[in-house]
């Protein structure tokens, strides 16, 4: 078993975390409909957690990408407000989401200098649609890509990106070929906890989002919509089983060679 | 005739203090001397990875480093080759990618992968092209290494205590082994050692470094190979 888990490619280690969170998300489901009789839950359910996914993969792919590359920034490069970088990038751990969620509101709205010119940049309002939620989360998640990329990054030993400059690779060669693939296993790390952040944002998302019913009503915000109602239980059993089958998921790829 | 490689730097780190100034031909050339006396210092100079605090390095007459015109030339653009102490390959990479990644001749993927092949045949590594550095013993990296570094077609190759890792009978052996290939090469050498023994086994010239100064220089004496009757004899297609 160990061994076909080594032999996975890229594309089958997503797969493997796909039908990880697809199984949680089944079994959550199931249990609950076994536990709570014969209610309609899918109706209920399925809205929000398909959301939360439009939600959540985009703003990891955009905190991913962007949390890499400022970690290596951070990691390698001595330039003027890096100091500075680095404590914008840790705020959304520190504040309260809440917070953030006013100054994401305050940044993005219409009205202001800024949300108006990224109004008419991108072509639609940013807040109470799903691309606020998607802002809102990508916040959330960067900092710990940030994080555990920087790390993982400050980690590679300089012996080898030296080496590889001595064999002619040009610096993005040799980040590219050497220091990213090197820190691999860090920067996987951050990515599946900035994804995890991404898909239980609450605070900020109630705020820029709204909580609307059908639009921006993702599972974290659903369960506190029903919190009186039985499909809490579903939604709670489908959080922590789809929780624990991504990191059993995870865990089992961890153990393989890349 | 240009000199492969002409040093006259300083460098002051903490308390230590380089002040060096040399010449090299081809062949292979080797900085002798105390550990701590700079020598490993100087290569990273040369190959760029450290900056003088003034001076020179010229590398095959083009100026790579000059203090005062404020010239540093990248270690990327300097076409240099680097064998490290303890290998230093690619951990990530097969052996086979480790060296094609530093093939910089002109051509695709297999091209460059086939020079690789050939410069790995001709270091005894063809035995393990697929493996992974981990999996390799120590003289088996130094092979590797040692194609690495040469399969660039450098200018120069720069060798930092290649052998101060391995056991004796494997040094015995790759001694031999790095001669004999960087002279077939063509490519000028230098190598750093604090073994006095392995100084004149490889060297052409050494060139002997104490406390961040060098302190002599002699050329190695080499016994010439006895006549054998075939060398009298006129070699096929030759003219007679």
């Amino acid at each position: 078993m160990k061994r076909k888990i080594r032999s996975l490619g890229t594309r089958q280690k997503v797969v493997v975390i796909v039908v990880a969170v697809g199984a949680g998300f089944g079994l959550g489901f199931g249990v609950a409909h076994l536990l709570g009789g014969s209610i309609a839950y899918w109706g209920v359910v399925s809205g929000p957690f398909l959301l939360t996914l439009r939600v959540a993969l985009p703003a990891t792919v955009i905190a991913g990408v962007t949390g890499i590359a400022s970690g290596y920034a951070l990691a390698k490069g001595h330039f003027p407000g890096r100091n500075l970088l680095e404590a914008l990038g840790s705020l959304p751990i520190i504040l309260p989401p809440t917070v953030i969620g006013y100054y994401l509101l305050e940044t993005l709205s219409p009205g202001t200098a800024v949300g108006g010119f990224l109004t008419r940049i991108v072509g639609h309002e940013l807040v109470y649609n799903v691309t606020g939620c998607i802002i809102c989360s990508t916040v959330a998640a960067y900092p710990f890509c940030l994080r555990a990329a920087r790390a993982s990054i400050e980690g590679v030993d300089p012996r080898v990106e030296q080496a590889a400059r001595t064999m002619g690779l040009s610096s993005w060669r040799v980040a590219l070929l050497v220091t990213l693939p090197l820190a691999r296993r860090g920067i996987a790390a951050g990515l599946t906890i900035g994804c995890a952040r991404a898909l239980g944002e609450y605070g900020a998302t109630l705020m820029v989002g709204g909580d609307i019913n059908g639009k921006t009503r993702t599972l974290s915000l659903a369960i506190l919509d029903s919190f009186t109602t039985p499909e809490r239980n579903a939604m709670l059993l489908i959080l922590v089983l789809m929780a624990i089958t991504a990191m059993a998921g995870v865990g089992l790829l961890g153990r393989a060679r890349t | 005739m240009t000199a492969a490689l002409e040093v006259a730097i300083a460098r002051r780190i903490g308390e230590f203090d380089l002040d060096v100034a040399f010449t090299i031909e081809s062949g292979i050339s080797v900085l002798f001397g105390p550990s701590g006396a700079g020598k490993s210092l100087t290569l990273a100079l040369v190959a760029g990875l450290i900056r003088p605090d003034s001076g020179t390095i010229l590398i095959n007459g083009r100026v790579v480093t000059d203090g005062a015109r404020g010239i540093h030339v990248s270690t990327q653009e300097r076409r240099i080759g680097m064998v490290f102490q303890d290998g230093v390959l690619l951990p990530h990479r097969s052996v086979l990618d480790n060296v094609a990644l530093a093939v910089r001749q002109a051509g695709g993927r297999r091209e460059r992968r086939a020079i690789a092949r050939s410069w790995l045949e001709r270091v005894g590594a063809e035995g393990f092209v697929d493996r992974r550095p981990g999996s390799l013993s120590g003289g088996q990296r130094q092979r590797v290494a040692l194609a690495r570094g040469l399969a660039g077609e450098p200018a120069l190759v720069l060798l930092d205590e290649p052998l101060s890792a391995l056991d004796a009978t494997v040094r015995a052996e790759l001694r031999e082994l790095i001669r004999e290939v960087i002279l077939s090469s063509g490519v000028p050498a230098l190598l750093v050692t604090h073994d006095a023994e392995e100084a004149a086994d490889i060297g052409d010239v050494i060139i002997a470094y104490d406390d961040g100064r060098v302190t002599g220089r002699r050329v190695v004496e080499r016994p010439v190979p006895p006549r054998t009757r075939d060398d009298d004899l006129p070699q096929s297609g030759a003219p007679a």
